[in-house]
């Protein structure tokens, strides 16, 4: 449960700072920049909301 | 009068996107699901509407609520009356507005009901649907199509025209596909799909032919949702309509191409079932960026959606563990977004325009997976969402409706026995 809530977080905030990106920064390149690493922590929290998901599997006997 | 005509004609093509998708969702259900399968598209269809006309509208209507953010006035969200009372009927522009607002909201809710079919109750279906159709997607369907703050992102900050979404890329396949996969995230996956080392079964759908034809029933919907999203929204003339149409066509053809041809590729034989997710997930990524692209450009877009569609269904079901019968959220939100991005990429805008693009994704993904998530898992906590275990195995058409879609076909002894 703990994984989900911080993948969720996650995925807000990168939404927050690719936002922010756009209000505080003035200039393309540093907007890109900035706006890219949002996106990143996004994926971020999109990857630790999909592995929660993940059902642990029996192992098999040899 | 002929203002109205060629938006209401294409608005009235819509409704056959809505036949389309039901129909590959059912075709792609096993028979003891038929039925159930198209009465939950009806319901949400119906439930869509309703949550829509009575709060939706207001949620996505003018005049807008504006937040000021460094000296820059933000649209976050519609402030129009309950009912749609504030479009007066002399407003021809605001009911046909509504009316294509009505049939897109009433096909985004059919993804999610795909990527949980199976396994879904009727009443959690309708609720989670109330939600989706009278909050969610008011909020994006303002933000891109409503002059809210994605929109702005031209004018406010310089960044080519804004966030631009002629279609429904965004606000219909995204935030569908992307609610599919929290439905099927918090559903977990029909009973037999995984062995318990985790390897995934195939699970045919039980037709393959109202599959097909559902896909070429879609075509039509789709040139009526982009032509008339592209009059409704960007002001487009009868030039960019007939381009739009004929980018239509070019991109589902060039994604049933390639499904067609990566499909035989890898395993030997073109799969039916893929092919037809290699069209829709064409529709859904020229979707965006139609009216403005050029020919050679429209078919690049299907064709690379075509291939995508194909890995992402694997990664989806091998990697993430999702079981999603129809591939919704691989056709919708990862065409969808395939869409958005080449639309950034191929337009006139620039790096600006791809940099609207991007964020208009990143608030797609950050907003719709947070919000549908922690309202569907509450609603889960009241009216539980996966049916009993026994009617997973007696099939949803007898357990939650009485009846079967196929009253003469034989009944598998199987699907009887205890396991």
């Amino acid at each position: 449960m703990e994984l989900r809530i911080a993948g969720i977080l996650l995925m807000a905030c990168g939404w927050i700072l690719m936002l922010a990106a756009v209000v505080m920064l003035n200039s393309l390149p540093p907007r890109t920049a900035f706006a890219a690493a949002g996106m990143a922590v996004e994926i971020l929290g999109f990857v630790l909301l999909a592995g929660a998901h993940i059902p642990k599997r029996k192992k098999r006997d040899v | 009068m002929s203002e109205i005509a060629l938006p209401l004609f294409l608005c009235l093509l819509i409704p056959l996107a809505l036949v389309g998708m039901a129909l590959i969702n059912t075709g792609l259900n096993r028979s003891r699901n038929a039925a159930h399968s198209v009465l939950s598209s009806l319901c949400a269809a119906s439930v869509a509407v309703l949550a829509f006309v009575i709060a939706g509208s207001a949620m996505s209507g003018q005049p807008a609520h504006i937040v000021s953010i460094g000296g820059k006035a933000w649209g976050w969200v519609g402030g129009g009356a309950l009912f749609a009372r504030g479009i007066p009927v002399s407003d021809w522009h605001g009911l046909l507005t509504l009316i294509f607002e009505l049939f897109a909201v009433s096909l985004a809710v059919q993804i999610p009901v795909a990527g949980g079919a199976e396994r879904w109750r009727l009443t959690a279906t309708c609720l989670s649907t109330a939600f989706l159709a009278g909050v969610l997607f008011p909020f994006v369907d303002f933000w891109i199509w409503g002059g809210g703050f994605l929109a702005q992102l031209g004018s406010n900050y310089g960044l080519g025209n804004g966030f631009v979404d002629a279609g429904g890329a965004g606000v219909v396949q995204v935030t569908g596909g992307l609610t599919a996969l929290v439905m099927a995230w918090l559903l977990g996956a029909r009973q037999g799909k995984f062995t318990g080392e985790g390897v995934p079964l195939a699970m045919p759908g039980h037709n393959a032919m109202i599959v097909l034809v559902g896909s070429l029933l879609a075509l039509a919907g789709w040139i009526g949702l982009i032509g008339a999203g592209a009059v409704l929204f960007y002001n487009a003339g009868p030039g960019a309509v007939l381009m739009a149409v004929i980018n239509t066509m070019v991109a589902a053809s060039g994604g049933a191409l390639a499904a067609l041809l990566t499909t035989r590729g890898r395993f030997g034989k073109p799969d039916a079932s893929l092919t037809a997710n290699g069209w829709v997930c064409g529709l859904v990524a020229v979707s965006a960026g139609a009216p403005f692209l050029k020919i050679p450009e429209a078919l690049l877009v299907g064709l690379v959606a075509g291939v995508v569609v194909v890995f992402a269904i694997e990664v989806v079901e091998l990697r993430m563990q999702v079981d999603d019968p129809a591939g919704a959220v691989s056709v919708h939100a990862v065409g969808g977004v395939w869409g958005l991005l080449a639309a950034g990429m191929f337009s006139a805008g620039g790096a600006g325009q791809f940099l609207a693009q991007l964020i208009g994704v990143g608030t797609l993904a950050g907003f719709v997976v947070p919000v549908a998530y922690g309202v569907n898992y509450a609603i889960n906590r009241f009216v539980p969402h996966r049916v009993e275990s026994a009617g997973e195995r007696q099939g949803l058409d007898l357990f939650e409706l009485g009846a079967g879609a196929y009253p003469e076909f034989v009944t598998h002894r199987e699907d009887f026995l205890r396991r």
